[in-house]
């Protein structure tokens, strides 16, 4: 026999006030805890994603789509830029290296991806099997796509043309799995690399121009195999990274009002990105407060009311030797019962219902969102629990304080 | 050994309560008698520490309860008492044992459950155990109450009005009861009650 004991045999005899009670406060904290996880994971994500790249240069029109689609590949291209404007910004005082990235044709719904080997460093990507793409058609495949498409060494496939798998297909040009990427938990998990001319190439109509075989002198020093002064060749966007502070303030200027093309910053984007969505997760997380606050206050409802049922067992319980403080520790003791429970069950189910969305919803997987991450604000949602039980039972527990044993007892 | 020397109550300040000085041998057993409103409950919430002493002095084993702080009352009024009232005031949420063991717990004594078995035992409701409060008859529970009452072999039994709700068959069963536990236990009894039929049964009575 103890104090929980007690606490439980009080608990047990309302178990529908005490099942809601917890219940309520369930929802709440699952709500936020799913919020959590979720802007959590999403930050860290899009700040590895974008992790070297300073600046995403593409065509003109809007910057959030140039970034989703070039760093994020979840948005469509803007359009193309020429090789040669490219090439030229590419070689600008400020730029410390320049990646291209050519984009126009998935396989089952990944993308694929003409650029350099710089890219995959980008996300310090290593191999798994095989080797890197060399030639053109050769592809190196991230660690989702290979696995969830089961593809091997050697095996061959072909591009549909278009990011979505309803494109025509690009028969005539198969491309050969040459490698395969060990995970990153990046973006480059769901992609196929493989170099700029591969995507010149499915997509150049019979129109076989056999062209003058570039050498060092005129190459492009984006693309060794085209001509640097290739006024027809395109790519998607170009990935820069920046040689020093200044030209954070001087290259977007630069790029914006003396070229053709657009100049976006992954970093702001997402800031703008996350302020867009701030509006839609603040009001969920407004609406899981509620539900915090009109269950701490059934809560501190159900131990007042009790508090009167039970003025004879604390009466009783003085007599028995019982001290005042203790009666305080034992209705005290009792909201934080609840509202642990609550929480406890409330964590539990945030982490449930996001486990469930990222395996029944396909989508969600290549968000990269896990469900069996624990945040330290996790720890705060548990600490703030107790927190809220100290404070639903205060006036409670105070009741029990100080109840009159003689008062009480002489009743009868 | 109780001793009580020129005690007197006052809830207001026109009408004091005056107790006759009384000392009570340990084993011995007492009936509180009186009108309702002369006092009975005053004395007995006195005596058992749950009510402040505002004039006089109680005595109780060599301790003076007026010398005792709050919290010291409370531990001794866990060692030296147990209460009966009319009603039986068991927890009810809690199973038969469990009210029981309630008594060692809050006293700050070890809890031993064949002590719960005897006690039940010399009750007659040892198949009571692990029952609910609920499930139990007014009989039985009162006889709970009892259990719980001399569970930690208390030095003083205060019972207040323990009959007067029970019908005559049951009075004479919880009244022999309380007797036999009380001898059985060594401890001293004292009853308030305005119930005549407990005058037969106690040579002792303190007329208030």
């Amino acid at each position: 026999m103890n104090l929980f004991t007690l606490i439980i045999g009080y608990l047990r005899s309302r178990p529908l006030n005490t099942l809601l009670n917890i219940v309520l406060l369930s929802l709440g904290i699952a709500m936020i805890t799913i919020l959590l996880l979720f802007n959590n994971q999403l930050q860290e994500k899009i700040s590895d994603n974008s992790k070297g790249i300073d600046l995403v240069v593409g065509a003109k029109g809007s910057p959030l789509q140039l970034i989703l689609c070039n760093v994020f590949h979840v948005d469509f291209p803007t359009g193309n830029i020429k090789l040669n404007e490219a090439d030229r910004l590419a070689k600008h005082r400020l730029v410390k290296h320049a990646i291209p990235v050519a984009l126009g044709d998935s396989y089952q719904n990944y993308r694929i991806v003409g650029t350099t080997h710089a890219y995959a460093e980008l996300y310090k990507a290593e191999l798994a099997n095989g080797d890197w793409w060399v030639n053109d058609l050769e592809v190196t495949v991230g660690a989702t796509v290979a696995k969830l498409l089961n593809l091997k060494l050697g095996d061959t496939f072909a591009s549909a043309h278009g990011l979505s798998a309803e494109g025509h297909a690009h028969d005539e040009h198969p491309f050969v799995v040459k490698g395969i990427l060990k995970p990153t938990y990046s973006v480059l998990d769901n992609l196929i690399l493989t170099n700029v001319a591969s995507i010149w190439l499915v997509h150049e109509h019979s129109e076989e121009e056999a062209g003058v075989k570039p050498d060092s002198l005129n190459a492009s020093v984006l693309v060794s195999s085209a001509l640097a002064s290739d006024s027809t060749r395109e790519i998607t966007s170009l990935l820069i990274k920046y040689r020093n502070p200044i030209a954070a303030i001087q290259l977007p200027r630069y790029i914006n009002s003396q070229t053709n093309m657009q100049a976006a910053s992954p970093s702001f984007e997402a800031a703008r990105l996350f302020s867009i969505l701030g509006v839609g997760i603040e009001a969920l997380t407004g609406f899981a407060y509620v539900l915090i606050f009109i269950s701490a206050l059934s809560i501190f409802i159900a131990l007042y009311n009790s508090l009167k049922e039970r003025q004879y067992d604390l009466a009783i319980m003085r007599s028995m030797g019982a001290s005042r403080g203790k009666l305080l520790w034992a209705t005290q003791l009792e909201g934080v019962a609840l509202t642990l429970c609550g929480s406890v069950l409330g964590i539990v189910l945030g982490h449930t219902v996001l486990y469930l969305f990222t395996t029944l919803v396909t989508e969600s997987r290549t968000a990269g969102v896990s469900a069996f991450v624990l945040y330290k604000e996790e720890w705060y949602l548990l600490a703030g629990s107790v927190v809220l039980g100290v404070i639903c039972s205060l006036i409670p527990s105070f009741q029990a304080y100080s109840t009159d044993i003689h008062k009480v007892l002489a009743k009868g | 050994m109780i001793r009580v020397q020129s005690l007197a109550y006052r809830y207001n300040p026109e009408k004091e309560i005056t107790f006759r000085d009384l000392t009570i041998q340990t084993g011995e057993q007492f009936l509180l008698l009186g009108e309702s409103g002369s006092g009975k409950t005053t004395l007995l919430h006195l005596l058992g520490g749950l009510l402040k002493l505002q004039r006089g002095g109680i005595e109780v084993n060599g301790t003076e309860l007026s010398t005792l702080t709050e919290s010291q009352l409370d531990r001794f009024r866990g060692k030296h008492y147990g209460f009966i009232f009319q009603r039986n005031h068991l927890l009810a949420s809690l199973t038969v044992e469990q009210n029981l063991l309630m008594a060692p717990y809050l006293a700050g004594i070890k809890q031993d459950k064949s002590r719960v078995e005897e006690v039940l035992a010399q009750l007659d409701i040892a198949d009571q155990k692990k029952k609910r409060i609920q499930e139990l008859s007014l009989g039985q529970a009162q006889r709970v109450a009892i259990a719980r009452a001399v569970l930690n072999k208390p030095s003083v039994i205060l019972a207040d009005e323990p009959t007067s709700a029970l019908d005559d068959k049951n009075c004479d069963r919880v009244s022999e009861l309380l007797l036999q536990v009380a001898q059985q236990n060594r401890a001293t009894l004292i009853i308030a009650t305005h119930d005549q039929r407990l005058k037969n049964k106690i040579q002792n009575v303190i007329q208030l």
